[in-house]
């Protein structure tokens, strides 16, 4: 569970303030107008940005002060997941070991990591060599490996064609309840939130929204989300 | 059409280079050959080989090393810090030589402030002051790819707790390394051709190719060994451009990220480590300005020469760029160009002597000294164009055919405004460079023509070190302005 508590953010002009929480083992779509503050929520709960005023709880435990690798958090980003000069083994052995020091059994857990999201055969190749599919599944076999009870994934197939979108989501949907994750997605296509996610947190205004059931937050009558929907 | 202009006006430019060239050499080897003299390769040219290659390498090892850890810290000490910080590291590059080798003889000379206990006349001397310009060069070159880090990588990096080392390994030496190697092709490339600090800071044992040159021919007027030893020094050009290959790119201005991943370390070690670099490089500039403003006084030389050096930096100024214009626009021409260029040195053994037969006079002089400083400013000039016209974008030449905007026209109204960063900036590059001048007028100058910096050199020759800072200030200063207004114009919204 992620509990945000009168949570402050300020930069450079910009704000934003979440007051709610996230049930444990729920998948949550993060939707809202560009600029709203979408990927600085999850910055927020991976520790990437520090609070003005306020604290976030997981799982009861408070965060504030918890340095990102400390946290029990794992975030995928749109791109840039991948250190080009390593190879897809290498790139998601890092999340057991940053000094790629690894003994058999964490040599097969990445082993199963890849051959789980299907890069089995594709372990030995450099970033270079894959589609930009295989590095966010490379991602997401990182994000098995580390093992952490909260999953955030920002925007992660927005640079996929349509086809490989609904695979890769089908994909975060069966990892997510495998390991029982707490799951935020932050997404531009409510579509995706439609046929996947338990809620959805609405992003907009310098504030962040209570998550709202899916089917009642596309049924909404409020002036800003109709707006966002179009 | 509009490239059929464009193919003229460059094969004019061309034209003009291989000629101001060809006059550097072909004298030369005529007066060698018809005299009977040949050159040799003889223990002294190799020796004289020997030590350009091992201060060279000095320096550039030197200024590599001091640079890594710096820029490591610059990244880390937030924005604000890191852009002053940055801003300072720039300043020795506008920097003419012989003021930096004043400052160094004011601090570490023999009645200097901190003087005595370094050995400023020699290898030691030349090392220091091709650290002191070079260091803050790959010092900003290796923060700026840093700062280029994709931001998600430094948070992958936090998110999977890197420690020092792992920081290292993966995240920081795969960005650093091809930079390093590039920083240090440049840098070498930069120290073997340096003449105004092995001229003033060297000696018998520690001499160059280029002053060598410059001294067979001055001083003991030995055409031949002057021959060999550019024979030499063309070869070692072409060597170690073919091994840069094109990563001896030169470097053009800063951009700025406001926003950079790097959280901010309130280690003691970042912070020092800044605070001491920026010290190293401040206290010469403290001195000059200090001694520089204690010891100002106008005279009518002064004045003389201050007119007399801004107008020369105008003339090379405009001529460079209408010279690099075509040649930048041309597209790769230039970092081409920028391996043959043939050096300082060698250029002027021939016009020296052409300007000898033909007893020349002032304006002859004068003129052969403004076409040196023009082909000096040459690669620097042409591949700020360059970048230019690689931002700008080829694509658009179609809009162009397409609209039938052409000749004066397009590089009046279309070209000249988006091209204006790349102007200000190689513009403002051979400005200064012709303006710190020392090279070009020692070597083809005579006794009359008297510019800041030839005025420098005479007054330290002199023993009056304190008139030469009031002297280097001012020149110092001439630099600085140029920088800054150059920047304030690139800066300005169109």
């Amino acid at each position: 569970m992620i509990r945000f508590e009168n949570v402050k953010y300020e930069r450079d002009g910009f704000s934003l303030a979440a007051d709610f929480k996230v049930d444990r083992a729920s998948l949550c779509a993060v939707l809202g107008p560009s600029g709203a503050g979408k990927s600085t929520l999850l910055s927020l709960v991976a520790g990437f940005e520090d609070l003005r005023s306020g604290r976030i709880l997981i799982d009861e435990t408070v965060m504030t002060g918890v340095p990102p690798a400390a946290r029990p958090v794992h975030f995928v980003f749109q791109s840039h997941n991948d250190f080009p000069h390593l190879s897809l083994f290498d790139n998601v052995a890092l999340g057991l070991s940053p000094r790629l020091k690894l003994d058999v059994e964490q040599r097969m857990a990445v082993d199963s990591a890849l051959a789980r999201v299907g890069l089995a055969a594709l372990g030995q190749r450099k970033p270079g060599q894959v589609s930009g599919g295989e590095l966010q599944r490379m991602a997401l076999a990182r994000a098995l490996v580390r093992a952490k009870p909260v999953l955030l994934l920002d925007e992660p197939f927005a640079s996929l064609d349509p086809g490989l979108r609904r695979e890769m989501l089908a994909l975060v949907v069966e990892l997510h309840r495998e390991h029982r994750l707490t799951t935020l997605l932050v997404t531009h296509q409510p579509e995706e939130a439609r046929s996947a996610c338990d809620a959805v947190v609405f992003v907009a205004d310098g504030v962040a929204r209570a998550p709202v059931e899916t089917e009642r937050f596309f049924q909404c009558t409020d002036e800003v989300v109709k707006r966002y929907l179009g | 059409m509009a490239a059929r202009d464009g193919a003229m006006t460059k094969r004019i430019a061309i034209a003009v280079v291989a000629a101001l060239v060809a006059l550097g050499l072909v004298p030369l080897v005529w007066f060698v050959v018809s005299t009977g003299g040949r050159p040799s390769l003889d223990a002294g040219v190799w020796r004289v080989l020997g030590f350009t290659l091992w201060q060279a390498l000095m320096s550039t090892v030197i200024s590599i090393a001091l640079a890594l850890p710096v820029a490591l810290a610059l990244v880390r000490v937030g924005p604000r810090w890191r852009d002053a910080a940055l801003s300072v590291l720039s300043l020795p590059q506008g920097l003419p030589a012989i003021v930096v080798v004043l400052m160094l003889v004011t601090l570490l000379g023999e009645s200097g402030w901190l003087g005595g206990w370094y050995p400023l006349y020699g290898l030691g001397g030349i090392v220091l002051a091709h650290v002191y310009f070079n260091f803050p060069l790959a010092s900003r070159l290796f923060a700026q790819s840093l700062m280029n880090v994709p931001a998600e990588h430094v948070r992958l990096s936090q998110q999977l707790g890197f420690d020092r080392a792992a920081l290292w390994r993966r995240l920081e030496l795969p960005v650093l390394w091809p930079v390093v190697v590039r920083a240090f092709a440049l840098i070498f490339l930069l120290c073997t051709a340096s003449f105004v600090i092995v001229l003033t800071l060297g000696g018998v044992a520690a001499t160059t190719l280029e002053v060598a040159i410059f001294q067979s021919l001055r001083m003991d007027f030995d055409p031949a060994r002057a021959l060999s030893l550019s024979l030499v020094q063309i070869a070692l050009c072409a060597v170690l451009v073919a091994a840069a290959g094109r990563t001896a790119w030169v470097e053009t201005g800063t951009t700025r990220h406001s926003v950079t991943a790097w959280p901010s370390s309130s280690h003691a070690i970042t912070a020092a480590v800044v605070v001491m670099a920026l010290s190293a490089l401040a206290l010469p500039l403290f001195l000059l300005i200090f001694d520089g403003v204690r010891n100002l006084q106008f005279s009518e030389t002064l004045a003389r020469a201050t007119l007399l050096s801004i107008g020369l930096a105008v003339v090379s100024c405009v001529l460079t760029l209408l010279l690099t214009w075509p040649l930048a626009k041309g597209g790769h021409f230039m970092s081409g160009l920028a391996g043959v260029i043939v050096p300082p040195a060698v250029m002027a053994t021939g016009w020296f002597l052409v300007l000898l037969w033909t007893g020349a006079n002032y304006l002859w002089n004068v003129l052969a000294l403004v076409a040196l400083n023009v082909l000096m400013s040459l690669p620097f000039a042409g591949s700020g164009l360059s970048t230019g016209f690689a931002r700008m974008g080829a694509q658009r030449d179609r809009l162009y055919s397409q609209y039938g905007v052409r000749g004066f026209n397009r590089f009046l109204r279309f070209e000249l405004p988006q091209m204006r960063q790349a102007v200000s900036q190689a513009g403002a590059m051979a400005f200064v460079l012709s303006l710190g001048d020392l090279a070009a007028i020692t070597l083809i100058g005579n006794q009359g023509i008297i510019t800041l910096p030839s005025l420098i050199s005479q007054q330290l020759g002199n023993y009056r070190s304190a008139d030469a800072m009031g002297t280097a200030l001012v020149l110092a200063v001439l630099c600085l302005v140029v920088a800054v207004f150059s920047q304030r114009w690139r800066d300005d919204p169109v």
